[in-house]
C-alpha cells in the first residue's frame, strides 16, 4: 500500500470512530431527555453508560490522531483535518458530560409532576441532536455549507432557551414553591443551550479544516 | 552591495541551449532569513540557486535574461566583479566536497585567495569559522590532518566553515543534508538557525520537515516556475495552489 493510501485509510478510521461517537451522543441526549419526560430512572442510568463510552471514544480517537501526527507528519489540509478532529472530540466529550448532567437532574425529579410542560425542552433536544449530527457529517463529507449553517440553527436553540427561562421566572413569581423545580429546569435548559454552542464549535473546526481559516480567528 | 543582502529577481528566464529551465521567475528574498526551495527533481531549484553567484557563467550554452539584484545591484550588469560576488555568496553542495588537503588549509583557502598571509590572522579566521560551523571542538587537535578523513557530517560542516571563512553575506545550500545521518543533519539545521542572525540563507531541500523546521519562507517550484511562495507556516498549513498541496502531501503523480 502506498504511504498516501495508508494515510487515507487511517483518516477513514478516524471518520468511522467519529460517526460511532456521534451515535453515542445522540443516544445520550435522547435518553436523558426521555428519562426526564417519562421519569424513567433506568434510562437515566443508561446515559451514564453512554457517557463512559463517549469518554473512551474520545481517548481512542485522540490516540489515532496523535499517531497520525507523529508517524505521518501531515501538512496542508491533511494536517488541518487531523487537528480539527482533535479539537472536535473535546467538544463531543463535553456534550457527553452535559447529557450526563441532565440525567443526574432527571433522577432527582421522582414522580412529583412538573410545574410546566416540557415541550420546549424536548424541542431543544431534537434541534441540538441534529446539530451535533450535522457537525460530524459536515466534517466527514467536507461540507462547508452544512458546517456554516450551524450558527443559524443555534439561534433557534437560543430562542427556546430564552423562552424557557422567561417561563420559569414567571412560575417562581406566581408561586415560590415552584422555585426548586424551576431552578432544575433552568439548569437543564442551560446544558442544552451549551450543547448547541459545542455543535457550533464543531462547525467552526470543520470550516478551519476545509478553508484553513477559523471563523473566530485572532485579528 | 555594502550592507543590504536581500535578493530580488524580476522576470528571470534561463535557457540551456534550446531548453528553458527557468520561466519568468519573480521573487523577493529577505536578508537574515532562511528561504527554502522545494519541488520535484529537475524543476530548476539548483539552476536557480546558482544564478545568485553566477555559477551558471561556467556552463556553456547557458543564457539568462531578466534581472537579479542583490542589495539593489544588478549582478549581471557589465562590470560586476564576479570574484567579489562569489566571496559574498558562499555555496554548500549536496555532497560534501572538501579539498584533498588539511582541515586547516581547507578553511584558510578563501582568505589566502583574498590575500591574507599572516599566520596569526589566518589562525584566527580558521578557529572562528570552525567554531561557527560547530566543528572546532571535534577537530582542533587535528587541524593538520587531511580533511578526507573526516566523517560525512564533519566534512559537510567543514565545507560550511570553508564557505564562512570567506566572510560571505549570503549562504546558498543545495540539499546540504541529503547525504547525512539524522544527527549530522540536526547539527547542520541548528547551525543554519544560528547563522541566519547574520546571513541570508537560501536552502534547497527535499525534506519537507526540514523546510518547516528551519525556513521562514518557502518557494515551491514546478517545471521551471515558482508556483507558490509564502511564509513557511502558511505554505505547509494552508497552501493556496492545488499543485503545491499535492506535492507536499505526497499526492503527486
Ligand atoms: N548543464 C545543464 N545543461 C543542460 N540542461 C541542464 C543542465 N543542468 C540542468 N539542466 C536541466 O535543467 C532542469 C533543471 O535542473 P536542476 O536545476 O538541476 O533541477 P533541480 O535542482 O530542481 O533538481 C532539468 O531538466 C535538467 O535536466
Ligand atoms: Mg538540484
Amino acid at each position: 500500500m502506498s504511504i498516501r493510501a495508508k494515510y487515507e485509510k487511517e483518516l477513514q478510521g478516524i471518520f468511522d470512530s467519529l460517526v460511532l461517537m456521534c451515535r453515542h451522543i445522540e443516544a445520550a441526549i435522547e435518553k436523558c431527555v426521555k428519562a426526564l419526560t417519562d421519569c424513567d430512572f433506568e434510562l437515566a442510568r443508561d446515559v451514564f453508560e453512554e457517557e463512559k463510552q463517549i469518554d473512551e471514544m474520545e481517548r481512542s480517537i485522540e490516540q489515532a490522531c496523535f499517531k497520525i501526527l507523529l508517524m505521518e507528519t501531515p501538512v496542508a489540509r491533511d494536517f488541518r483535518e487531523v487537528s480539527a478532529a482533535l479539537k472536535m472530540i473535546t467538544d463531543l466529550e463535553r456534550i457527553g458530560d452535559q447529557a450526563r448532567d441532565i440525567a443526574e437532574i432527571a433522577i432527582q425529579f421522582k414522580d412529583e409532576g412538573y410545574i410546566k410542560k416540557l415541550t420546549d425542552i424536548t424541542k431543544m433536544a431534537v434541534i441540538v441532536i441534529q446539530m451535533v449530527k450535522d457537525g460530524v457529517q459536515a466534517y466527514i463529507n467536507r461540507d462547508l455549507e452544512l458546517a456554516r449553517s450551524l450558527d443559524a440553527t443555534d439561534d433557534k436553540v437560543d430562542g427556546l432557551f430564552n423562552k424557557v427561562m422567561a417561563d420559569c421566572i414567571e412560575l417562581v413569581k406566581k408561586d415560590p414553591d415552584n422555585a426548586e423545580q424551576a431552578v432544575m429546569l433552568l439548569m437543564i435548559n442551560k446544558y442544552l443551550e451549551r450543547i448547541g454552542d459545542h455543535a457550533v464549535n464543531i462547525g467552526e473546526w470543520v470550516e478551519f479544516a476545509l478553508t484553513g481559516s477559523h471563523p473566530k480567528k485572532i485579528k | 552591495m555594502d550592507n543590504k543582502f536581500n535578493i530580488t529577481v524580476k522576470n528571470c528566464d534561463l535557457y540551456y541551449g534550446d531548453f528553458q529551465a527557468l520561466k519568468n521567475i519573480n521573487i523577493d528574498i529577505d536578508e537574515r532569513e532562511v528561504t527554502a526551495f522545494i519541488g520535484p527533481s529537475g524543476c530548476g531549484k539548483s539552476t536557480f540557486i546558482k544564478t545568485f553567484n553566477r555559477m551558471n557563467d561556467l556552463i556553456e550554452d547557458c543564457r539568462i535574461t531578466g534581472e537579479i539584484k542583490i542589495g539593489g545591484e544588478n549582478i549581471y550588469a557589465k562590470g560586476t566583479d564576479v570574484t567579489l560576488l562569489r566571496k559574498n555568496i558562499g555555496m554548500v553542495f549536496q555532497k560534501p566536497n572538501p579539498f584533498p588537503m588539511s582541515i586547516y588549509d581547507n578553511v584558510a583557502f578563501a582568505p589566502r585567495t583574498f590575500g591574507i598571509k599572516k599566520k596569526t590572522e589566518l589562525d584566527a579566521i580558521v578557529e572562528r569559522s570552525l567554531k561557527q560551523a560547530g566543528l572546532w571542538g571535534e577537530v582542533k587537535d587535528r587541524l593538520r590532518k587531511n580533511a578526507m578523513g573526516l566523517s560525512g557530517g564533519q566534512q559537510q560542516r567543514l565545507c560550511i566553515a570553508r564557505a564562512l571563512a570567506a566572510e560571505p553575506k549570503i549562504l546558498l545550500m543545495d540539499e546540504p543534508t541529503s547525504a547525512l545521518d539524522p544527527i549530522s543533519t540536526g547539527k547542520i539545521e541548528e547551525l543554519i538557525n544560528e547563522l541566519k542572525v547574520d546571513y541570508t540563507i537560501v536552502i534547497v531541500t527535499h525534506n519537507m520537515q526540514q523546510a518547516t523546521r528551519i525556513s521562514d519562507k518557502t518557494a515551491f517550484f514546478l517545471l521551471g516556475e515558482i508556483i507558490e511562495y509564502a511564509k513557511t507556516g502558511e505554505l505547509f498549513s494552508n497552501p493556496k495552489d492545488k499543485r503545491a498541496e499535492n506535492y507536499i502531501t505526497g499526492r503527486f503523480g
